[in-house]
């Protein structure tokens, strides 16, 4: 491991073009990945505001947008769905910070494989570019859901935007898989082979450990769902028939013959529940970090937090079938899925309870990474809880399809994981850009995000046990669903609220990037590796020391220590426990 | 800082729990066989849950402002964890979700392992973007062949299915854009699709499954009260999905043979 540093380390570049945009600086590139993903979070964050206003006020036409059809609003949802799940949850936690963070804090002087790492962000940034071009495409974006399923997204004449948009669609997943891969392998490796020397696995940071397995998620997820990808274009241009039987579109024979609709949902959802957990490990892994840092206390049960996440990767990958339970796969089946679903809430009990018992006893510092960390911990508690009743095929009958699912996984994979993004990004500013952001602004942007995203997700609940169906362009053909309006219209004014307060954050990010007060190499009196270098970090990390690490990665509040930390590179000894 | 977190998630708990608990929004009075326990399920369901979230969201505020940093703080407890701890919080939700899910397994088990009885009304459902279609097989109890070649949406009933006329078997089969069903009897349901994947939604029976192309799914359900009960799409299946709603009728025994015998004699 010693000699990793001499191997890997390349000399800094010169010139704008290969410091800035071909970058092999994995510090660089993990904010081009940051910057990515802001920018589809802006761009995923309007199309739901325009599917808010359409459901309210479905007559209702738009400067630059002009009038929602019902097929506009297909094409909104779907786009929504596959901007945030690939290019804002995948990408802006592992991507972005994992990128930045990882090497400097197992105390290595960049990615196993810079080159790598240089053309996976740019696949990515392709594969963005792909799935924009679909909505100026002839027929526009595709309507067939985030979750594609075939025959509706292998057949070009089964509504609009299914011709050259839903290519674009799958072509653009199916670059993003590419990338994906080319990520987790450089994430694996370098796990693996750049630690620093005394940096044991056991001695990781539990963010390193989040990144690791999401790492290995990601590899073994992102190939099926790539062949998968595949599959489905051979069936859309050239004749195959892997996903489409024998088929009658609108009085028209189509030429497949022998294709199995499900095999399309065994593969996606085989990517799919894992691809849960590649957004939403990220998030714990910050929340443990920030939580003991502003708590000033060791994390409670650092290993079983370390095996929890183990088991959560190892668990997602048996459950896929929980999805599945009315698509008419074998209803025996249904009864192995759910019991692995409903064991998956055991590691992340596991998890919440040893959040809770790390803050008591603390001296808990609010401030707003803190903040966020403690909304995470909020959000995946509600979330997680409407799990068992969906995992149970019994209720997942009267459920399925309904608002119920979208209020579970928005709380979840959606709101949790942002709020695991949000942490991240007010921790780790200061060691980003030098400065720090302002904390009024971010309690403004907490509080507002906090209860406006409650008042958005938590009537879905009560819409789905009425009996509400998503993927509802409207809601005046169903006599039932009409009188769920008013609820639906309570929620479009709070996605007002709380989409207007996070122009609040995008004006404390970048004011506080040129303007905010000047940070310390360590603001947050933490203890990992990035707060022993300076801020922001120079090209190699460390400025051509080699850190050697001897303590654990949370060591506060050390009875008999000198201040209430000991960083993990210094040799001072810590009471045995 | 403490007190306001404090206090905006407990009050979050208790709006949230409130419209649970209060039933403000629910489901619609069950009217099968299986609704109840599937209710009964639900119940006990919402209450271990409830009750998980109350006392973690609870705990949560109330220990954010119990150990805020204030000068008057003391030490933290240094500590790196408990190993009792941890085995009897695992053993514990093990226990819990495990154990929710045994019990609900009877009501999947009933309506899926095993054929319908006999003596049940065949009835089979086709989806089509954006319509559905219900099916009997009329007095020889047996539904005639289909031929995809003949399938005409724009005609509706048998023509938009595909009904092939000249097939002995389909002479009698009825195809209508309403299901009628008698009450207390068992329905033994076959579910198609022509096109795309659709989903056959009735909230008031408790019953769901996808009608997928390739696929011939059997189900049965029992309907216990006369009355109007709406089907939703709920699979997403095209720019109309919104609006692919269909109606049940559950009507008496004399009802329904009555509507059959009418429909018979409207064919000829």
């Amino acid at each position: 491991m010693a000699t990793t540093a001499s191997i890997h380390a390349h000399a800094a570049p010169q010139g704008f073009i290969r410091k800035y945009i071909f970058s092999l600086d994995h510090k660089v590139i993990g904010l081009q990945y940051y910057f990515l993903a802001l920018t589809a979070v802006f761009v995923g964050m309007f199309l739901s505001l325009l599917m808010r206003i359409h459901l309210i006020w479905p007559q209702v036409s738009l400067p630059l947008v002009g009038e929602i059809k019902p097929e506009t609003y297909l094409s909104l949802l779907t786009m929504h769905g596959t901007i945030m799940v690939f290019f804002v949850l995948t990408t802006a936690p592992q991507g972005g910070f994992g990128n930045y963070f990882l090497p400097i804090q197992v105390g290595a002087p960049d990615m196993a494989f810079p080159v790598l790492n240089m053309l996976s962000f740019w696949t990515t940034f392709i594969a963005f570019v792909t799935i924009i071009a679909a909505f100026f495409v002839t027929g526009g974006a595709p309507l067939h859901g985030w979750t594609g399923y075939a025959p509706l997204s292998a057949l070009p004449n089964s509504g609009p935007g299914e011709q050259l948009g839903a290519d674009l669609w799958v072509a653009s997943i199916a670059l993003f898989c590419i990338a994906s891969l080319m990520g987790a392998l450089n994430f694996i490796t370098t796990t693996l082979d750049l630690r620093a020397k005394g940096m044991t696995l056991m001695r990781m940071p539990l963010t390193c450990w989040s990144w690791f397995i999401t790492a290995i998620l990601g590899l073994l997820a992102f190939g099926v769902l790539l062949s998968a990808g595949i599959l489905l274009l051979l069936d859309r241009n050239l004749g195959t028939s892997f996903y489409v039987p024998l088929v009658v579109v609108n009085g028209q024979v189509m030429g497949h013959k022998g294709g199995s609709p499900l095999l399309w949902q065994h593969l996606f959802w085989f990517f799919g529940h894992p691809e849960v957990y590649i957004a939403i490990l990220p998030g714990m892994g910050v929340t443990s970090q920030v939580i003991s840092t502003f708590s000033r206390k060791p994390i409670f049960g650092y290993k079983a937090m370390a095996y929890a996440l183990m088991a959560i990767g190892l668990l997602g990958f048996m459950v896929w079938g929980h999805h599945m339970f009315m698509s008419g796969m074998s209803p025996y089946s249904a009864f192995a899925f759910s019991i692995m679903t409903m064991a998956i809430g055991v590691p992340s009990a596991i998890k919440t309870f040893n959040w809770l018992g790390t803050l008591w006893g603390g001296r808990i510092r609010l401030q707003t990474p803190m903040l966020f960390a403690i909304g995470f911990v909020s959000l995946f508690v509600s979330g997680g809880l409407s799990g068992p009743f969906l995992a149970q095929p019994v209720l997942d009958i009267p459920l399925h399809d309904t608002y119920f699912v979208v209020g579970h996984f928005h709380l979840i994979m959606g709101v949790a994981a942002i709020f695991g993004i949000f942490a991240a990004t007010y921790y780790w500013f200061p060691k980003m850009f030098g400065r720090m952001m302002n904390e009024r602004l971010g309690q403004i942007h907490f509080f507002i995000t906090l209860a406006g995203t409650y008042a958005i997700f938590m009537p879905m609940h009560y819409l789905g046990l009425a009996g509400q169906t998503r993927r509802y362009s409207q809601f005046t053909e169903v006599a039932y669903q009409t009188k769920l309006i008013p609820l639906q219209t309570f929620m479009t004014y709070a996605a007002f609220v709380t989409i207007g307060v996070q122009l609040v954050f995008l004006f404390n990010l970048f004011w506080s990037m040129f303007k905010g007060p000047k940070a310390s190499d360590n603001p947050w009196e933490a203890t990992t590796l990035e707060w022993t270098t300076a801020t922001p970090p120079p090209h190699d990390n460390f400025g051509g020391r080699t850190p050697v690490v001897y303590h654990g990665p949370y060591e506060y509040g050390v009875p008999g220590a000198a201040r209430d930390y000991i960083m993990q590179t210094d040799p001072a000894t810590v009471p045995s426990h | 800082m403490g007190l306001a977190i404090l206090v905006l998630i407990w009050l979050i708990t208790f709006f949230s729990t409130y419209f649970f608990a209060a039933k403000t929004w629910w489901l619609p009075r069950g009217v099968s066989t299986s609704a109840p326990w599937i209710d009964h399920q639900f119940a006990l369901t919402f209450v271990l849950m409830g009750i998980v979230f109350v006392v973690a969201q609870v705990s949560l505020g109330y220990l954010v402002w119990k150990y805020r940093a204030r000068p008057s703080s003391g030490p933290v407890r240094y500590s790196h964890g408990n190993t009792t701890l941890e085995i009897l919080w695992t053993a514990l939700t093990a226990i819990l979700f495990i154990g929710l899910n045994l019990m609900g397994s009877n009501v999947w088990a009933h309506e899926r392992f095993e054929p319908a009885k006999a003596g049940s009304v065949p009835v089979e459902v086709t989806g089509m973007q954006f319509a559905w279609y219900f099916r009997y097989p009329g007095a020889d109890g047996k539904f005639g062949q289909t031929d995809p070649k003949l399938i005409d949406p724009s005609s509706g009933n048998e023509a938009a299915i595909g009904l092939n006329t000249s097939d002995p078997a389909a002479k009698d089969d009825i195809v209508a854009g309403t299901m009628f069903l008698p009450v207390n009897r068992e329905v033994d349901l076959t579910l198609r699709a022509v096109d795309v994947i659709h989903s056959f939604f009735v909230p008031s029976f408790r019953f769901k499954q996808d009608a997928v192309p390739g696929l011939a799914i059997r189900m049965h359900f029992t309907p216990t009260e006369v009355g109007d009960y709406e089907i939703a799409c709920a699979e997403l299946c095209g720019l109309g999905h919104y609006k692919m709603h269909g109606m049940v009728k559950v009507v008496s025994q004399e009802d329904f043979d009555r509507w059959l015998a009418q429909r018979e004699a409207d064919k000829q």
